[in-house]
């Protein structure tokens, strides 16, 4: 369907006169500018939601894709020589960028949040591990596990992808419930509307009798209504868009609120999709209040 | 101009009239009588295409008003001005804007400043221009609907009971405004109980009154 910008630039710029031979209507409008201010405020967040979600799937995805851990769990008197072995086997692994043993002191940080601070960690029988940072190519799990296998037997490689792929399944599914929110909040706006549009026509029904008897087409009496109620839907969605907006950005930054709300927010250039919510409100609310005009003026002749 | 052919309308499974033949011919001055409940103002109402017929053809300036979309029907009241019992304006618009209103809605609005001013000073209401229509006394609502049915200079003017609310000098006043307009060339019909306003109109115009009784339409006898 091609998109007429005429009759855009014609629904703007209005007919002041059939404007004016609808009565403005109080009750209505307040409706309209509520329903779509407080389901553009809605639309934000779900928005936003989606949006961090999408990029906590993303960066999860490439973070963990590139990492893995090798756990070995030698005797002690073995398990320095089964790291240098591990190391030795990483280092000429095609796909591998490093390969380092942790720290004590990073593996002590690692087990901090379970047994406090001040863990003798050098003194404890707990497993060296190893972390591999894959280059862009990536390496072939199933072949350095054989080779893992007969070097270094105490190895455990671990690539993440156990609990990577639920978190990321998780994290998708967070993101189309936001984009299905929306949908529900864009359904509910047009319900809305239609019903304060049909409460205005029928408000008006003395209005549209006269209008029919001077000669006036359905549509330009449809028109009236669609006009004000678009402008409406567009104002309080604008209104609520902004204020959603600065809600957003009023949440906490991920170093007051810990790992968990990382990034729960717009980022960057997704500060702009909020802007395409009023134009769509204005939308829903053009061809709800068409329709449903249209409707009930076939419904009165 | 407009035909009614073997017309017959019910509401509610009874029938209102029926066998209903009437022809409005373009210059000609009709009155509709008949006692209340007849069904007269449903008969005005089949003419200007309010209402569709359960029997028999309506036709509308040549067209079956049966085959017409609302679109064909609000196109043929363009040519048709009514000025109904209740007057039916838009309460929040001054008169002026009330009376413009047909050139409006058909995109005319800018022949409403060369033409509102003759037709105020014509119905006389030149000084009520920027009142409402709840400030306006009955004849001037009269008045003002008989304006704005006339401002888009229909070919048919229909009339339902316009001197129904109004004293005996309005009503002449009204008559003479639409004998007036009958002598443009324009068909006129007029529905009223009035006796005393058709025969005033018989005197200065050639007429034909048609009585609405017992469910049939006929040429009004000698009581007139």
């Amino acid at each position: 369907m091609k998109f007429d910008f005429r009759r855009l630039i014609d629904l703007i710029a209005g007919d002041p006169q059939a404007d004016r031979a609808v009565p403005p209507t109080g009750f209505t409008a307040r409706l309209t500018l509520f329903t779509a201010g407080a389901m553009a405020f809605l639309a934000v967040f779900a928005m936003a939601l989606s949006l961090a979600t999408g990029r906590l799937a993303d960066r999860w995805s490439a973070e963990l894709a590139r990492t893995s851990t090798l756990r070995i769990s030698a005797p002690a008197d073995q398990a320095d020589a089964q790291v240098r072995a591990a190391l030795a086997v990483l280092n000429t692994t095609p796909g591998v960028a490093a390969a380092r043993a942790l720290t004590p002191d990073e593996q002590r940080a690692l087990l901090e949040p379970w047994f406090g601070p001040d863990l003798p960690v050098e003194d404890l029988p707990i497993p060296q591990l190893i972390e591999i940072i894959e280059d862009g190519s990536g390496y072939d799990p199933a072949g350095l596990r054989a080779r893992l296998q007969a070097e270094v037997p105490a190895a455990v490689l671990d690539d993440h992808t156990r609990w990577r792929e639920p978190l990321i399944a998780a994290a998708m599914r967070l993101r189309s419930l936001g984009w299905v929110a929306i949908l529900l909040i864009g359904a509910s706006t047009g319900a809305m509307i239609t019903l304060a549009a049909q409460a205005a026509l029928a408000a008006n029904a003395q209005v549209i009798r006269v209008m029919r008897l001077v000669g006036a087409r359905d549509i330009y009496i449809a028109r009236a209504f669609v006009r004000r109620f678009t402008l409406r839907a567009l104002v309080g969605a604008a209104i609520g868009t902004v204020a959603g907006m600065f809600a957003v950005w009023l949440l906490p930054s991920a170093d007051v609120a810990g790992g968990f709300l990382t990034g729960l927010g717009f980022q960057g250039a997704h500060w702009l999709w909020p802007f395409v919510i009023p134009p769509l409100a204005a939308a829903v609310a053009f061809f709800a209040t068409r329709a449903a005009a249209l409707r009930t003026l076939r419904e009165q002749s | 101009m407009i035909e009614l052919d073997n017309v017959a309308y019910s509401y509610g499974g009874a029938e209102l009239f029926s066998q209903v033949k009437l022809k409005l011919a373009a210059g000609t001055f009709h009155f509709l009588t008949g006692p209340s409940g007849a069904g007269k103002t449903t008969l005005l109402k089949l003419c200007y295409g309010e209402l569709q017929a359960t029997g028999g053809q309506v036709r509308l300036f040549g067209e079956d008003a049966a085959m017409m979309d609302r679109d064909a029907v609000a196109m043929s009241r363009r040519r048709i001005g009514v000025v109904h019992q209740d007057c039916q304006f838009l309460d929040h618009l001054p008169l002026t804007e009330n009376i413009a209103l047909p050139l409006t809605v058909s995109g005319r609005e800018a022949e409403a400043a060369s033409n509102l001013p003759d037709l105020l000073g014509w119905v006389g209401l030149s000084n009520q221009a920027a009142q409402f229509p709840p400030q306006l006394s009955g004849g001037e609502r009269q008045r003002a609907a008989l304006a704005r049915a006339v401002i888009m200079s229909p070919d048919v003017i229909i009339a339902d009971e316009p001197t129904g609310n109004v004293d005996w000098e309005m009503s002449q006043r009204l008559l003479t405004l639409l004998i007036e307009l009958n002598k443009m060339g324009k068909t006129v019909l007029i529905a009223t109980h009035d006796m005393n306003l058709i025969r005033a109109a018989k005197s200065q115009v050639t007429t034909r009154v048609l009585r609405l009784k017992d469910r049939r339409l006929m040429q009004a006898g000698v009581e007139l």
